[in-house]
């Protein structure tokens, strides 16, 4: 009766949103040829249709609309090319979506392509121009240098030029160096008529070697002087800024000359003829400075006039690029459809949830319309032999913790998901190890201040480590307030307890205890009210009784999760029609469990609410070792001693219960339905995919007795094991707690409290900097990591693996939304 | 310590090993070419291309492609990893993949002197040397007008000049005089790499001594195949021999004095690992010859992916590559000038 009753109610039960995933279709679209590519633009913008690729066995460019996706590629790759030259002149492409009428896109290929030629030429002009302002540029500093140089070579023999000469070099500033050299090469015998030079420029970094090379050329015969250039000329090829050096070469002889230039050459030196005549010199270095200052001017008019293409580029460069994303996904989707016999129609394969079907349909007839097309879209609903995939529509609440299931494994298609459980109990298992509300204020604040600025920062482009404490931003909100909800239970404030709700239960005996919370309380009143007493704080028993309050809470909370578990396991089965599983996996799973660490919770519960000095690690360990055996002074309830008997026969039986039935009944009904009815095996496969998608098939292919009986054999002991490892598993819910106060404490009073006990205002603010620090980076960054991570391990093996298999895929529409996220 | 890498090796070298070895399974594997061999334009081949590792190299290639743009970029990428690992790497593994290049460098030098014999521009030679061969005074070797000019005054800063010390003659340079420096550079660069990889010891002078012996044999062939009719001395011919491998010495003796090809093919199938390279030719015919070397080549070089703790990846990898380059311009110059019936006389599949 009550069972049945049972069985009515859940069946009543209203379908929860997110605990299954969306039923999907397999459907099929037979799309005309000519309104094919607006059919496929409007699904895209609908986003809620998965296709399939027909056409996985042939290679790219063997598709149907293969040039059309060059063609895409050839324009992004113009488009990057502008973006690159955007960038190098340092403008900003302006993100104002400036709204223009829609360009068709054959018009906005001529387009890019006129843009294109046109800032290839004007690249190329200023090229050139850059090169002979170069060329000019280095010039004048040949000149400059290595009239010094020349000047100095020349001045003993010349000697009416002396003066004049020192009047340029005391206009110079490289007096110095050319007396240097001056010395130098009076030095040096040389034959004023022999006496050849090259003049010239090269990178800085070349020096060396090319001197070195210059002198083994000429086996020494050679003087090489140097002088950097004051201004650093720019290398075309990069557009870096090069230092380079100006460098005199005095040589004799028509052979080294040769040697000299080759290896000039070879090095990339320019060489820069310079007169030996003073006037000439002079009259030289004005001219090429007029050019210069002439070049200038066209140079920089050339740049503006780039810089005004390139903004107006720039103003629609991102418009035009999502436009060819948009393109180019529309053809790679439209290639994977097969053209049908008569080649006038596309057939597509894909799939959509079950209630995204009327809104296809419609968007399929408004794509009909708009492309004035005779022939309407047909789309129908197919039956398909792979598994759909798995759709959860979340929004942006419940999304991060989908997230955290989904970051273990995708649910299969319509198996219950945890993520319904995790949004309370995950944030829930944080705050128990977590537990401070002065610490959980902070992180509220922060996840206030994210959620406060929600719209701005999702707009914008995050760093790595912003972007996961963004998204997980509703995560972090119920976290806080879960860890303030427990920090209040524990009567933590940065590990200091404070009298909220009403004074302490205790009080002391006599005066003698005035110091502090040593001995001698005793309790005058009613507990108090909420969470933990105060008093118990800094006292002698303050850590036995906190550890035995947290212990017990991890084991009543695991018991409690790992229930859930098992029941969720119910609901699958249930769901999926496997009554198999109900019998034998689930009834002896729960009975095993709750035989052991359910009636430990029972004894826990009892225990706390009867105020009873039993021992419960001597009743749980002698209910094995003895469980005939007198329990004494441990004795909680009339009656525990044959409970306990039978409760360890119950979970004895259950062991070899969901470890032999189920894969014998299995072998059999494989055997059954094969002898029976040698011809039924269409007809059931069929049948039995209907009713147990995915899941049934591997049966009935071939039925592997001792595959299957191994398999059952791993889980079994799995779970048998897992019982009793995943309950102590739970109890990293005390040990991280524990560590969490401690920790807290120890930064409250050795060095908050010790620095206030000087009284020297540096040292305290020493003392408080130091505090802030630790709390900020130790207590809420790292502590909140290795919490987040235990309470993740704690879903995804202790609780998860009781039900959930985690097999699916993931149902990834066609959508631009989508794609135009992804590269940005 | 053989048997030891174990222990240690993957202290400096384990890093570098996951690269290449990440690298490797980036190759392009038959299916690959087999796509790619059915291209009908260069559009098609880069439209592959950026779909494999080679994507972000050719992605901003404007469309009309040239056979010489793929090769260029695709060298590149090697460039770029090799120029990765030699950044991470420590001694020993720096010095054994300097050694590597120096291949390269004989070949790019034999190339700069050759050009300038037959006054070509410098710059234009510099674009055709192989980017790996690269030294910083390459461009310097135009101006020496004999063997002794070209050691003194550019190779001996290069890691080559003990090489070159062994050929140095003041004779003018001459395409015959250059072909037989490149010999024998090339046989004390294999002989020097040779003694580096046993000085190492362990899995890599195993595997290694095996790789370079089978370079070294194939040289010899080449060697003597390419001289026969020609005015080389056998005692010269025997000279640029390198002095190791499977042939070393008696099959040298014997190649020393080959007249014809099938002379050659006599000595070589003494030898069991080279018979089958041989037993697949037909009598007179050489042009198939060298694909059945590379085959045999890249066969050994993965079978180098089978061991662990060892330097040898990083040799197998690069040729592996530069293979698969070679293949690449094989199938873009077939699908360029419309032979694609002779697509797959050249192509060595690696995978």
């Amino acid at each position: 009766m009550v069972l049945e009753k049972m069985e009515m109610f859940l069946d009543n039960l209203q379908p929860m949103d997110l605990m299954r995933s969306e039923k999907m279709s397999f459907v099929q679209l037979i799309i005309p040829a000519e309104s094919a590519h607006r059919a496929i633009s409007y699904l895209g913008e609908l986003g809620l249709l998965q296709f399939r690729d027909l056409n996985a066995d042939k290679s790219p460019f063997q598709r149907t609309f293969v040039n059309q996706v060059k063609r895409c590629g050839e324009m992004s790759r113009k488009l990057r090319f502008f973006k690159d030259q955007i960038n190098k002149a340092g403008l900003l492409s302006s993100a104002h979506p400036v709204i223009e009428p829609d360009v068709e896109l054959e018009e906005l290929e001529i387009q890019l392509g006129e843009h294109e030629n046109e800032l290839i030429e004007m690249n190329s002009n200023s090229e050139k121009l850059q090169q002979s302002y170069n060329e000019l540029l280095e010039f004048k500093m040949v000149l400059q240098k290595a009239v010094g140089f020349l000047v100095s070579s020349n001045s003993h023999a010349v000697a009416e030029e002396t003066e004049l000469n020192e009047n340029v070099y005391s206009n110079d500033d490289y007096g110095e160096t050319t007396s240097l050299l001056e010395q130098e090469l009076r030095s040096v015998p040389s034959n004023q008529s022999g006496l050849r030079f090259i003049s010239g420029i090269i990178p800085r970094s070349k020096v060396v070697r090319f001197e070195r090379m210059l002198f083994r050329a000429t086996r020494g015969n050679m003087l090489f002087n140097q002088a950097p250039a004051d201004e650093e000329i720019m290398d075309p090829v990069s557009t870096e800024m090069v230092e380079k050096t100006v460098f005199v070469v005095f040589f004799s002889g028509e052979q080294a000359r040769t040697k000299i230039l080759k290896i000039c050459e070879a090095f990339g030196a320019n060489c820069y003829p310079v007169p030996e005549d003073v006037t000439k010199q002079r009259q030289i270095t004005r001219e090429v400075l007029s050019r210069l200052s002439e070049l200038e001017a066209t140079l920089d008019a050339g740049i503006r006039h780039r810089n005004k293409a390139l903004a107006s580029i720039g103003y629609q460069l991102t418009k035009w690029m999502n436009m060819v994303k948009r393109e180019k996904a529309v053809y790679d989707t439209l290639n994977m459809l097969n053209f049908d016999v008569t080649k006038k129609c596309l057939v597509g394969e894909g799939w959509c949830p079950s209630f995204a079907k009327a809104q296809i349909q419609e968007t399929l007839q408004r794509a009909t319309f708009d492309s004035n097309s005779q022939v309407g879209i047909i789309f129908h609903v197919m039956d398909a032999l792979e598994s759909p995939p798995t759709y959860f529509r979340t929004n942006r609440f419940t999304n991060a913790f989908q997230e955290i299931v989904d970051a273990y494994g995708v649910a299969r298609y319509e198996e219950a998901n945890p993520a319904v459980y995790t949004v309370v109990t995950f944030p829930f298992l944080f705050a128990v190890m977590f537990g401070d509300w002065g610490h959980g204020i902070c992180l509220l604040m922060g996840a206030l201040i994210l959620i406060a600025r929600e719209s701005k920062l999702s707009s914008q482009k995050l760093g790595s480590f912003m972007e996961m404490l963004f998204g997980g931003r509703y995560v972090l909100l119920l976290m806080a307030l879960f860890s303030i909800y427990c920090g209040l239970i524990y009567n933590e404030f940065f590990s200091v307890p404070f009298h909220i709700f009403g004074g302490s239960a205790y009080k002391c005996r006599d005066t003698t205890c005035s110091d502090a919370h040593i001995a001698g309380l005793m309790k005058y009143r009613d507990p108090y009210p909420f969470g933990v007493d105060p008093s118990w704080r800094g006292s002698r028993s303050e850590l036995p009784f906190l550890n035995s309050l947290k212990m017990k809470m991890s084991i009543l909370l695991g018991v409690a999760q790992m229930n859930l578990g098992i029941i969720l396991s119910y609901f699958n089965a249930r769901f999926f029609g496997n009554s198999l599983d109900i019998r034998y996996q689930f009834v002896p799973q729960i009975i095993f469990l709750n035989c052991l660490f359910g009636y430990l919770s029972l004894l826990i519960i009892i225990k706390w609410c009867s105020g009873s000095q039993a021992d419960l690690y001597h009743v749980m360990i002698y209910m094995f070792l003895s469980p005939t055996d007198d329990l004494g002074e441990n004795q909680l309830f009339w009656g525990q001693r044959p409970l306990q008997i039978l409760l360890l026969l119950l979970a004895l039986i259950a062991v070899p219960w969901m470890l032999l039935p189920k894969p014998f009944i299995l072998k059999k009904l494989h055997t059954e339905r094969f002898q029976g009815r040698t011809y039924g095996i269409l007809g059931t496969s069929e049948m039995d995919l209907d009713m147990e998608p995915g899941s049934a098939r591997s049966h009935h292919d071939d039925f592997n007795f001792s595959e299957v009986f191994v398999h059952q054999m791993i889980h079994s002991i799995e779970f048998v094991l897992g019982a009793v490892s995943n309950t102590a598993s739970y109890l990293r819910l005390w040990a991280l707690s524990l560590a969490h106060s401690e920790l807290s404490t120890v930064f409250y009073e050795k060095v908050l409290l010790l620095a206030w006990g000087y009284d020297n205002i540096i040292i305290r603010l020493v003392g408080l900097a130091v505090f802030a620090f630790a709390t900020a980076f130790i207590l809420l960054m790292m502590e909140t990591l290795s919490a987040f991570l235990h309470a993740l391990r704690l879903h995804w093996v202790e609780f998860q693996n009781k039900f959930y298999h985690g097999d699916g895929y993931k149902f990834k529409p066609f959508s631009f939304a989508s794609i135009t996220e992804d590269d940005d | 310590m053989y048997g030891f890498e174990a222990l240690t090796f993957n202290i400096h070298g384990g890093y570098l090993e996951a690269i290449v070895r990440g690298h490797r399974s980036g190759l392009l594997t038959a299916a690959d070419y087999n796509n790619l061999c059915q291209c009908e334009t260069l559009d098609d081949i880069k439209m592959h291309l950026t779909a494999t590792e080679y994507g972000p190299y050719l992605q901003n290639e404007p469309s009309p492609l040239h056979t010489t743009t793929i090769v260029e970029k695709c060298t590149l990428k090697l460039v770029d990893e090799y120029k990765h690992m030699l950044c991470q790497a420590t001694e020993p593994l720096s010095t054994f993949l300097e050694y590597c290049t120096y291949g390269h460098m004989i070949d790019n030098v034999v190339l700069i002197v050759t050009g300038t014999l037959h006054e070509r521009d410098v710059q234009e030679l510099l674009e055709k040397c192989h980017p790996l061969g690269m030294f910083d005074s390459i461009a310097t070797l135009a101006v020496a007008q004999n063997m002794r000019e070209l050691y003194r005054l550019v190779l001996v800063d290069t890691p080559l000049a003990p090489y070159f010390s062994e050929c140095i003659t003041s004779e003018d340079l001459d395409d015959m005089n250059i072909e037989i420096m490149r010999n024998t550079l090339y046989k004390a660069y294999l002989e020097d790499f040779y003694r580096f990889c046993q000085k190492l010891g362990g899995a890599t002078a195993e595997i290694m001594s095996d790789l370079l012996a089978f370079e070294a044999d194939r040289r010899a062939v080449n060697i003597t195949i390419n001289s026969i009719g020609t005015e080389l001395t056998r005692d010269d011919r025997r000279k640029l021999y390198s002095n190791f491998g499977l042939l070393y010495p008696y099959g040298h003796e014997e190649l020393a004095v080959c007249e014809d090809l099938d002379q050659v093919r006599g000595v070589m199938e003494k030898y069991p690992p080279y018979q089958s390279i041989f037993s697949r030719l037909s009598y007179g015919e050489s042009q198939l010859l060298d694909k059945a070397f590379y085959e045999e080549e890249v066969k050994r070089l993965c079978l180098s992916f089978e061991q662990q703790f060892h330097y040898a990846v990083f040799f197998a990898y690069m040729r592996l590559r530069e293979q698969e380059i070679r293949n690449l311009m094989w199938i873009s110059e077939c699908v360029a000038q419309n032979q694609k019936s002779r697509v797959h006389d050249s192509v060595v599949f690696i995978f």
